[in-house]
């Protein structure tokens, strides 16, 4: 099948490492996997401060890049989140339509659509501390958040158990969002680093030398708190480990 | 055998005490006493968002004072998730949860959606219970109204349960103005009473103090001794001041969790005890009721009373349960059904479910932005994920910043009892409040650039290049000056040598 690699913006720039994991490990499956040069973001920062108007470019250049594609795939919920709910500043033609219901999360689209069965080539042999983020977790479902009376489970950690040597620790309040937020990172700053630091905090406590998620950019954020109050504890994201980062 | 007396209390021993203990020619003290304690008074308690008239509210601003007072940040953030933890205890011993949230969501959409023929049908069965029923089209025909009532039977003094509309009524000072004595009977009401503060949450109004703030504001209104916070000491000492003033009261008022139509009884739920007072003690009961509180039938009650307080403290109900459907012998009983904006709340395509709320608090505990920010920093009658939704429908402009004070991380919505979909209405209210262009013009510049930016590939390019270079070179002290909001409080993310675009050009360039 033809993928559209999509690597968001923040992404682009700061966890480069997490895009070469994501076309690897998606090659290894044998797929056709393109990355079209021309895109930039999917629009998530405007929308979600509300400027819902100022991302109709940015939206209609997604469309452009990504129409065609039997799958578009992207290491971020978030984004992927965005694309498919909302999304809504361009006129909904059937190409837009196609290419919001094509597009899908790394996590999820190994789990349902690859069925992947194992990770012959991965081996993590470290404590690990998983960290949904929440727009993974409560709007992709990618697991059973814990305010919820329902059957549990849980996508990456189905994923995850398949890699050889890895152990995992529970962290206190498991699905506690780190405070990242978005724009809510830097619009309320002081809320949102001390969420982080209660958050790496916890993971420590636990005894985890790593945090692996799904998401870059709340673990970009939790680096950056954990740097700051000293916190001694690594991040990774959940395509490195699958692609076989360590191993 | 007990300690000898040297051992507690050293500072108080005189040199040639036969049990001090001495070495190298000095009195050995023990380390408890010669340490000194790390602070000489408990850590004051942060004070709520500054209010200037009519200016949007700063909650980014109380936030960051309530965090900066580590004692009472930790103590409301784990107070406020043993609630949380709590509940879930109790959702769990429950297997058709999930059902009973669906059920009471389509209850309440049920009722709002009838709203006029519900409230007809209590009105008339309330009248035919002996009830006199009042309709107040907003706070101001309330306050007037419960004025008039209380001046037409002489009454000085007003004792009251706890109740979230009067709050939203301003109806305490009110009556301050007016001359008439309210006493708050709920015990985290009474304290904020007697702080002149509002409450920070709708179920535990004084969550935000610790102990040793309740004993400061006790020791200046009802006398307490200033270094006792025992808990038993206190709340035993503020009985004691005001028993008296409930019993010698010449009214009483309360709330109403749920007005049931086909009865016309008005249901009030409290662990004190103290609505009973206020309704049982005086002659003369007064019952405020929003118009969304109604429920048509008492069979509907049940599916509430399941899911309010273990949703609110993780309790499976509330100690008192009372019902009130008509005057006490002897007695006389009023309502008042108050609109104050809830029907145009109701017109609001993207916000009416809002009225579904049964003011359980669920969605303020499990919120980890108001359990580190403290209730008084929104500065609105309702903080927290549900305030965020329901104070811009009375000032937009005021309240313009709370829809922001958000990661939109959708726990509220998952324990929200009656299935209000919170977060998609934070989200909904920040689209609206850009189109009511009630947001920073810093924030709208910056936000129409990057659309601009983002959606054009060869400029994007070509400033992703430029902020590599800077971050390379720039001092550390730029990147964290005032500035840069992200740096303040965390490092910035170590800049790559590479783009992933500038990685698969070179790797992959081949490929089209």
């Amino acid at each position: 099948m033809r993928i559209g690699l999509f690597i968001p913006c923040f992404m682009d720039a700061f966890a480069p490492e997490v895009g070469i994991a994501t076309l690897e490990l998606l090659e290894r499956f044998g797929h056709d996997v393109q990355y079209p040069r021309d895109q930039t973001c999917c629009g998530q920062p405007m929308a979600n401060s509300g400027f819902n108007a100022d991302c109709a470019d940015t939206e209609a250049l997604f469309v452009r890049n990504f129409s065609g594609f039997d799958y578009v795939v992207a290491p971020s919920g978030s984004c992927v989140e965005h694309v498919r709910k909302n999304f809504d500043a361009i006129e909904q033609t059937a190409e837009v339509k196609e290419v919001r219901t094509r597009t899908y999360e790394l996590v999820e689209f190994l789990h349902d659509i690859l069925k992947v069965e194992a990770f012959p080539w991965a081996r993590f042999p470290h404590r690990v501390g998983l960290h949904n983020s929440c727009g993974t977790l409560r709007r992709l479902r990618h697991a059973r958040p814990s305010e919820l009376h329902e059957p549990y489970f849980s996508k990456p950690m189905d994923l995850l158990s398949k890699v050889a040597g890895i152990e995992f620790v529970m962290p206190a309040r498991p699905d506690e969002c780190c405070g990242f937020g978005g724009t809510f990172s830097v619009f309320e700053e002081v809320v949102s680093t001390k969420m982080g630091y209660d958050k790496v905090s916890d993971h420590a406590r636990a005894g985890a030398e790593y945090i692996v998620s799904a998401d870059s950019s709340c673990l970009l954020h939790q680096q950056g708190c954990a740097e700051r109050i000293g916190v001694r504890i690594k991040f990774i994201h959940i395509a490195q480990i699958l692609n076989g980062a360590g191993a | 055998m007990s300690a000898p007396p040297s051992m507690l209390h050293p500072e108080l021993i005189g040199p040639d005490e036969p049990n001090a203990v001495v070495r190298d020619g000095h009195r050995l003290d023990h380390a408890e006493g010669a340490s000194k304690p790390l602070r000489s008074r408990p850590e004051p308690q942060p004070r709520g968002a500054k209010v200037h008239g009519n200016r949007p509210i700063d909650q980014a601003e109380a936030a960051a004072r309530f965090i900066a007072a580590p004692e009472h940040e930790k103590m409301h953030d784990e107070r406020l998730w043993d609630l949380r933890q709590k509940r879930d205890r109790e959702m769990h011993g429950i297997p058709e949860w999930e059902e009973l949230r669906s059920l009471a969501a389509a209850i309440k959409e049920h009722t709002l959606t009838h709203l006029d023929e519900y409230l007809s049908q209590f009105d008339e069965k309330a009248r035919s219970n002996g009830v006199h029923v009042h309709w107040a089209r907003d706070a101001a025909e309330h306050n007037s109204t419960v004025y008039d009532i209380l001046r037409d039977h002489g009454a000085k003094s007003l004792i009251k349960s706890k109740s979230m509309l009067t709050e939203e009524c301003g109806f305490r000072p009110y009556m301050a103005s007016v001359g008439i004595e309210v006493i708050e009977t709920d015990l985290g009401e009474r304290i904020q009473q007697l702080d002149n503060e509002d409450p920070s949450h709708v179920v535990v109004p004084a969550v935000h103090k610790l102990r040793t703030d309740v004993a400061e504001v006790f020791a200046k209104t009802i006398g307490t001794d200033p270094n006792n916070s025992d808990v038993h000491y206190l709340a035993g000492s503020q009985r004691e001041a005001t028993r008296p003033l409930i019993l010698k009261a010449d009214a009483g008022m309360t709330g109403c969790n749920f007005a049931v139509a086909e009865t016309g009884t008005v249901v009030v739920c409290t662990n004190e005890g103290n609505a009973d007072l206020s309704a049982n003690v005086p002659k003369l009961h007064i019952a405020s009721i929003g118009i969304e509180k109604i429920i048509p039938r008492l069979e509907h009650l049940a599916v509430f009373v399941r899911l309010l307080s273990r949703s609110a403290l993780g309790s499976p109900i509330t100690q008192y349960t009372s019902h009130f459907r008509g005057p006490r012998a002897g007695g006389e009983m009023h309502i008042i059904l108050v609109d104050n904006g809830r029907s145009a709340r109701l017109g609001m395509e993207e916000f009416w479910t809002s009225l579904k709320c049964i003011r359980c608090g669920a969605c303020m505990n499990t919120c980890p932005v108001y359990r580190r920010s403290g209730g008084l920093s929104y500065g609105a009658t309702y903080s927290g994920p549900i305030g965020l939704i329901i104070d811009p429908t009375f000032n937009a402009h005021k309240y313009s910043n709370l829809p922001f004070a958000s990661s939109l991380n959708g726990s509220c919505s998952n324990v929200c009892p009656v299935k209000i979909n919170i977060h998609e209405q934070i989200y909904a209210w920040r689209r609206e409040l850009v189109k009511r262009h009630e947001t920073p013009l810093a924030k709208r510049a910056a936000m129409k650039a990057a659309g601009e930016l983002l959606s054009r590939p060869a400029a994007y390019r070509a400033a992703i290049a430029a902020a590599d270079t800077a971050l390379a070179h720039l001092p550390r002290f730029i990147i964290y000056s005032g500035l840069n909001a992200w740096g303040r409080h965390r490092e910035v993310p170590h800049a790559p040598k590479q783009t992933f675009h500038s990685w698969y050009q070179k790797n992959r360039g081949g490929k089209k």
